[in-house]
């Protein structure tokens, strides 16, 4: 027993010492190697007389992990303590920058396409597109615009060939005709895409975007459209409450016809939509005039509803305060990165449309 | 259209204001642009001579003026008009006025690197002509220097926009009607015109009974025995409030009347017409001087008011110089006709001629009121210039063409979405000038003479929408549900790729679709490039057939500005042909300059193939091409480096191409002078994409967790250069495509050490077994597989 409790000291004493890793593993092994202290008295455990073995193994034991505890704790402490070292010099200048890397971005102009889109998916329209030259047929005449009308006047043309048959869309309209063609009402679309016009000054661009909407049922009437356009400009500009104004104009291809102003402020330099006393257009729409739902070979008879026109490159400039058209087609890197999106910014109804 | 609260009250019984009238005038459809207060901008514009006139140093097609404003000052102005000219009395606008056509600021501004303070006007400038090519000259009487050009009608005025469906509202009195019938005033009745008729007109007139002849009616009255003079004050008010300047109380009565009942008429002196007034076509070569002081030679078919000795001018266009009015006019002829719109269009589109009379026939006159025109024209006439008037003469008759429309109220309540009681629709069709005829709830319309616009019921329930006015109209929240899925499967990888893109560092950019023929043909293999027959400019010529043209464009500006590490893309349509249809959605991608620049943690690395090649895999993997199915090889285009650039395509180097990468060609670099060396791009077809219907959650098989460890193996060969790495992996990969998971290569030297004509590759086999750990054994066997199978198939050697 005396033995036990000499190892205990003499071990105890050792380990307390400030010792190295190298030192403890000497320690270990001195200890609990093949012929350790304590590996030997656990061996000659058979030659300790029977009445006093048990006692004596049991101490053995509550020596053997008093020690192993301690040399744990030890090793721990050890290694923390090299790290620790290691660590007292091992400084960088963490404001260094790091690798080179570019960042994406989305045009304006297609971060509103996504963000119109979402609104009308939510209200049950599906997107349609139609091809941008067209046929003075699908631009015009089906249109209800017949050749020598004045109102072809609005509509400055780039056309492709000298008879005047083929040119640039001047409008998203087309679409109409075209989706209407091809299949069976009812028609809940809209079409988003590029249009031209041949006209270039500072406010105006020769090509830019418009968004056509189409809702053909056997029971769609103005207040529907009133209620649609609503809705949307709510939701795009993101505010609660809007002021918009339905005013009567004339389209060839709606009847009656309305251009929808809504009401602004300017607080600060900054424009301020829906509220306030100033009025701005921002679309043109009607309910669709019946020639046009019988040259899209739709009986006018049972089937009616409204078309509306909107530009993308406005709402743009609008929501997102930009001044100048013409820079939305100039590939300036500057403005790209400053007005452009991040690609992941994918506008939802469920993670809010902007940020 | 302009007009002022006291013209409309010679027509409106009114106590509303200016304002009150502009807003109801809005609300009703008649949209006022601008209330003008007395125009004190109009003030600005100064009658000016150019003292002398030369040659921008810096433009051939400009000229630097020394213009004398009044008091002996003279100022420098910049000119583009071919008709300033040395002692030339013209309009100067000095800087911070406001242009009427189109409302610009002046400023004090460079051109071309020489400072113009102000303008010399044009009359389109001044909204009083549509002569856009020179700049006013100003007649001997008008040679005061200094003073103002316009004088001023005191008078606030309205400027309003009117949609092309009411050529009614083209008058004064058809603004009245409106206003009455929206309930703000009663509209005044026409007062009787009295006039002692007592001779017949000396002029015989005739109109030819010629194919698409373009006159209807032709009327017209002779007033003897006149003294032409300068308009009384109260006309010469109406005059300026219109913006345009009194001449003549002959010229200002015809314009009061246009303007006033939307009559256009036109007044002859009657002495300098040959005889009689011949109405025919017109027949090519045939030319008149008009009273634009231009020159028109006809083509045959218009439609020309002629005598015995030629053309006098162009019937509801324009008149002409020879047969003008002038303060000397004893006798006149005035001539009140109705010519047929398309005509009008058709040939003033073909002359290039805009005016106020065009304006109007083009859209529509009433051909009831060619008597009325007549007999107040001459009545005015007779008035202030004294005289006697003939008997009325009218050729020619037209068809009626109004129809009578049936309406049925329930009709407006389906369409409109709120009811309406028939005593409303009678008050206000009446009100607009409609007869009706009502038995029970079936109603019999006929439309009035000067509403061309009116057709059909819809026509007419337009019509009481918007004099009941659109905030009626009842707001229905939409419904919820849908047709159809938002987007088909196009739509969707169009969208997916276009943010794919931009999630690799690219910029989205959005150019014209039109661009210059000159770089475009570097990009394309159309034989026949797609022109534009009316270009906005010779450098916007055609529609583009590769994304490229207006990339590299757009490059070239950045980088010319020192922003010369540039990733750029668009997503959208190049054109392949000039019909509905022959156009391809395509994503363009360029980089060029490095990926890392003079920095402290990397090498300066340019941007290479294997970048750009990257970029166009990983955005088709990300919508979905499946990357074992995308097969490279070096297929190219002309405008890429023949020898770094090449294909993707769909399973086979024949099957659909997906996309095309590589260095842009060296030559085309050079010949753009693009300030780099090194343009990489990659062009992504996206109609080509397979268009899978199925998702992806179907096609793909069930996951097997494997817990077995991954082997990777390296090998060294000495190989014939001839062998791409593509077809080495494609071969090691054949040999067990279940266990062999990947086939990296991680070295390609050729050099020192390697025979000519050799290279030496070197690529680890990752395997990745799925029922079992792989033994020494196995992993041996299939080593020798590898090695025996390249060797064999390629006469490679195993380095060791």
């Amino acid at each position: 027993m005396f033995e036990i409790e000499k190892i205990k000291v003499q071990y105890l004493s050792k380990l307390n010492e400030p010792i190295d890793q190298n030192r403890l593993n000497e320690i270990k092994t001195e200890l609990f190697g093949k012929n350790g202290i304590l590996s030997k008295k656990f061996k000659e455990l058979g030659s300790i007389p029977e009445e006093n073995r048990k006692n004596y193994a049991s101490e053995l034991n509550l020596l053997k992990n008093e020690l192993q505890e301690l040399i744990i704790k030890k090793n721990e402490e050890i290694q923390n303590q090299e790290i620790n070292k290691k660590l007292k010099d091992d400084n960088i200048d963490i404001t260094l920058p790091g690798r080179s890397y570019f960042n994406g971005k989305i045009h304006p102009v297609s971060q509103v396409i996504d963000e119109v889109t979402s609104i009308f998916s939510e209200i049950g329209f599906s997107v349609e597109e139609g091809p941008d030259v067209e046929s003075e047929y699908y631009n015009f005449s089906a249109l209800n615009t017949p050749e020598n009308h004045p109102a072809r006047d609005m509509h400055d043309t780039f056309y492709l060939d000298y008879s005047k048959d083929l040119l640039l869309r001047t409008h998203t309209s087309p679409v109409q005709v075209r989706t209407m063609l091809k299949s069976k009402p009812p028609f809940k679309i809209i079409a988003p895409g590029r249009t031209y016009r041949h006209d270039s000054d500072q406010t105006h661009s020769p090509m830019f975007h418009q968004l056509e909407g189409l809702h053909i049922d056997k029971n769609i009437n103005m207040g529907h459209l009133k209620g649609c356009l609503y809705y949307f400009v709510k939701k795009f500009f993101e505010v609660d409450k809007v002021k918009i104004r339905f005013r009567p104009s004339h389209f060839p291809f709606t009847e009656p016809s309305a251009e929808v102003d809504i009401g602004y402020k300017i607080n600060d330099g900054k424009i301020k939509i829906g509220e306030g006393d100033n009025w701005l257009e921002i679309l043109g729409c009607g309910m669709v005039h019946p020639n046009v739902l019988k040259n899209a070979k739709v009986n006018p008879n049972q089937y009616q509803g409204y078309a509306f026109g909107v530009g993308i490159d406005r709402l743009a400039m609008l929501k997102y305060g930009i001044n100048d058209l013409r820079a939305f087609f100039d590939s300036d890197i500057r403005w790209l990165k400053f007005y452009g999106f991040d690609p992941l910014d994918i506008p939802t109804n469920y993670r809010g449309l902007s940020r | 259209m302009i007009t002022s609260l006291s013209w409309l009250k010679n027509h409106l019984d009114t106590k509303a204001n200016i304002n009150q009238v502009a807003e109801r005038l809005t609300e009703i459809g008649l949209e006022v642009e601008r209330v003008n207060s007395s125009n004190t901008n109009l003030d600005s514009f100064i009658i000016c001579k150019i003292v002398k006139s030369q040659k921008h140093p810096n433009a051939d097609k400009l000229k630097l003026c020394d213009v004398d404003v009044g008091s002996g000052k003279i100022i420098k102005v910049v000119c583009g008009a071919e008709n300033a000219r040395d002692g030339l009395f013209t309009v100067y606008a000095p800087p911070g006025t406001v242009i009427p056509v189109n409302n610009m600021k002046l400023k004090i501004a460079k051109i071309r690197g020489i400072e113009s303070h102000g303008m010399l006007c044009s009359g389109y400038e001044l909204k009083q002509s549509s002569d856009k090519e020179g700049i006013i000259e100003l007649s001997k009487k008008e040679k005061k220097i200094g003073e103002k050009y316009f004088q001023n009608s005191g008078e606030k005025t309205l400027d309003i926009s009117i949609t092309p469906n009411r050529p009614d509202c083209l008058g004064v009195r058809g603004l009245a009607r409106d206003l009455a019938s929206s309930g703000l005033g009663k509209l005044k009745k026409s007062s009787l015109i009295k006039l002692d008729q007592n001779f017949k007109s000396p002029i015989k007139v005739s109109i030819k009974k010629d194919k698409e002849q373009g006159c209807g009616i032709f009327g017209s009255i002779y007033i003897k025995d006149v003294k032409n003079k300068e308009s009384p004050d109260w006309l010469k008010k109406r005059i300026l409030s219109l913006g345009l300047k009194p001449i003549s109380a002959i010229v200002d009565i015809t314009n009061f009347i246009m303007f006033d009942l939307n009559r256009p008429l036109h007044a002859y002196d009657a002495d300098k017409i040959n005889k009689e007034i011949i109405v025919r076509n017109s027949s090519n070569g045939e030319s008149f001087e008009a009273l634009d002081n231009k020159k028109y030679t006809l083509q045959n078919n218009m439609c020309a008011i002629t005598d015995k000795s030629g053309v006098l001018g162009l019937g509801g266009i324009i008149g002409g110089t020879s047969s003008g009015t002038e303060f000397s006019t004893k006798n006149i002829f005035l001539e009140s006709a109705y010519f047929f719109p398309a005509h009008i269009r058709k040939t003033s589109k073909i002359l290039n001629i805009d005016t106020d009379a065009k304006y109007r026939f083009e859209r529509g006159i009433d051909p009831d009121s060619i008597k009325l025109g007549l007999e107040l024209g001459a009545r005015m006439i007779i008035d202030i210039c004294g005289g006697k008037a003939s008997k009325i003469s009218i050729e020619g008759k037209i068809k009626d063409e109004r129809k009578t429309i049936n309406l049925e109220t329930e009709k407006f309540f389906k369409i409109i979405g709120f009811s309406i009681t028939t005593t409303e629709i009678k008050k206000i069709l009446s009100s607009l000038g409609c007869s009706l005829k009502i038995n029970g709830k079936k109603m019999k319309i006929l439309p009035p003479t000067w509403r061309p616009d009116i057709n059909e019921d819809i026509d007419l329930i337009e019509e009481l929408a918007r004099i009941k006015g659109y905030d009626k109209v009842p707001l229905i929240n939409p419904e919820k549900e849908s047709i159809k899925e938002t987007l088909n499967n196009k739509q969707k990888v169009f969208h997916f790729a276009q943010r794919s893109v931009a999630s690799k560092g690219y910029v989205e950019t959005v150019t014209w679709s039109f661009t210059d023929s000159r770089i475009d043909n570097l990009f394309s293999e159309l034989k026949k490039e797609i022109k534009l027959s009316n270009p906005i400019s010779s450098d916007l010529d055609v529609l583009r057939s590769s994304l490229y043209t207006n990339l590299i464009i757009g490059a070239k500006k950045n980088i010319h500005r020192n922003y010369e590490d540039l990733m750029l893309f668009e997503i959208g349509p190049v054109f392949k042909g000039s019909k509905p249809g022959e156009q391809l959605t395509m994503i363009g991608a360029i980089k060029t300059g490095k990926q890392s620049r003079k920095n402290w943690i990397e090498k300066e690395r340019n941007f290479d193939v294997y970048d750009i090649k990257n970029d166009a895999l990983r955005v088709l993997n990300d919508v979905g091409v499946n990357s074992e199915k995308i097969f490279v090889s070096n297929k190219t285009k002309k405008w890429y480096h023949p020898g770094r650039s090449g294909l993707l395509s769909l399973g086979s180097s024949s099957g659909p191409e997906l996309a095309y990468f590589g260095e842009i060609h060296p030559f085309i670099i050079s010949k753009l002078d693009l300030k780099t060396d090194n343009v990489l791009g990659f062009e992504i077809i996206l109609d080509n994409l397979p268009d899978s219907r199925k998702k992806i959650r179907e096609t793909k098989p069930q996951y097997i967790i494997s817990d077995y460890q991954k082997v990777v193996r390296d090998f060294a060969f000495v190989i014939d250069e001839k062998y791409s790495s593509g077809e080495i992996i494609n071969l090691v990969k054949k040999i067990n495509k279940e266990l062999i998971k990947e086939v990296k290569i991680f070295d390609v030297y050729q050099g020192e050490n390697i025979e000519a004509g050799k290279k030496s590759i070197a690529f680890n086999v990752i395997l990745e077994p799925k029922d079992k750990t792989l033994s020494d054994n196995d992993i041996e066997e299939i080593s020798k597989k590898i090695i025996s199978k390249v060797q064999e198939s390629t006469g490679a050697k195993l380095r060791s």
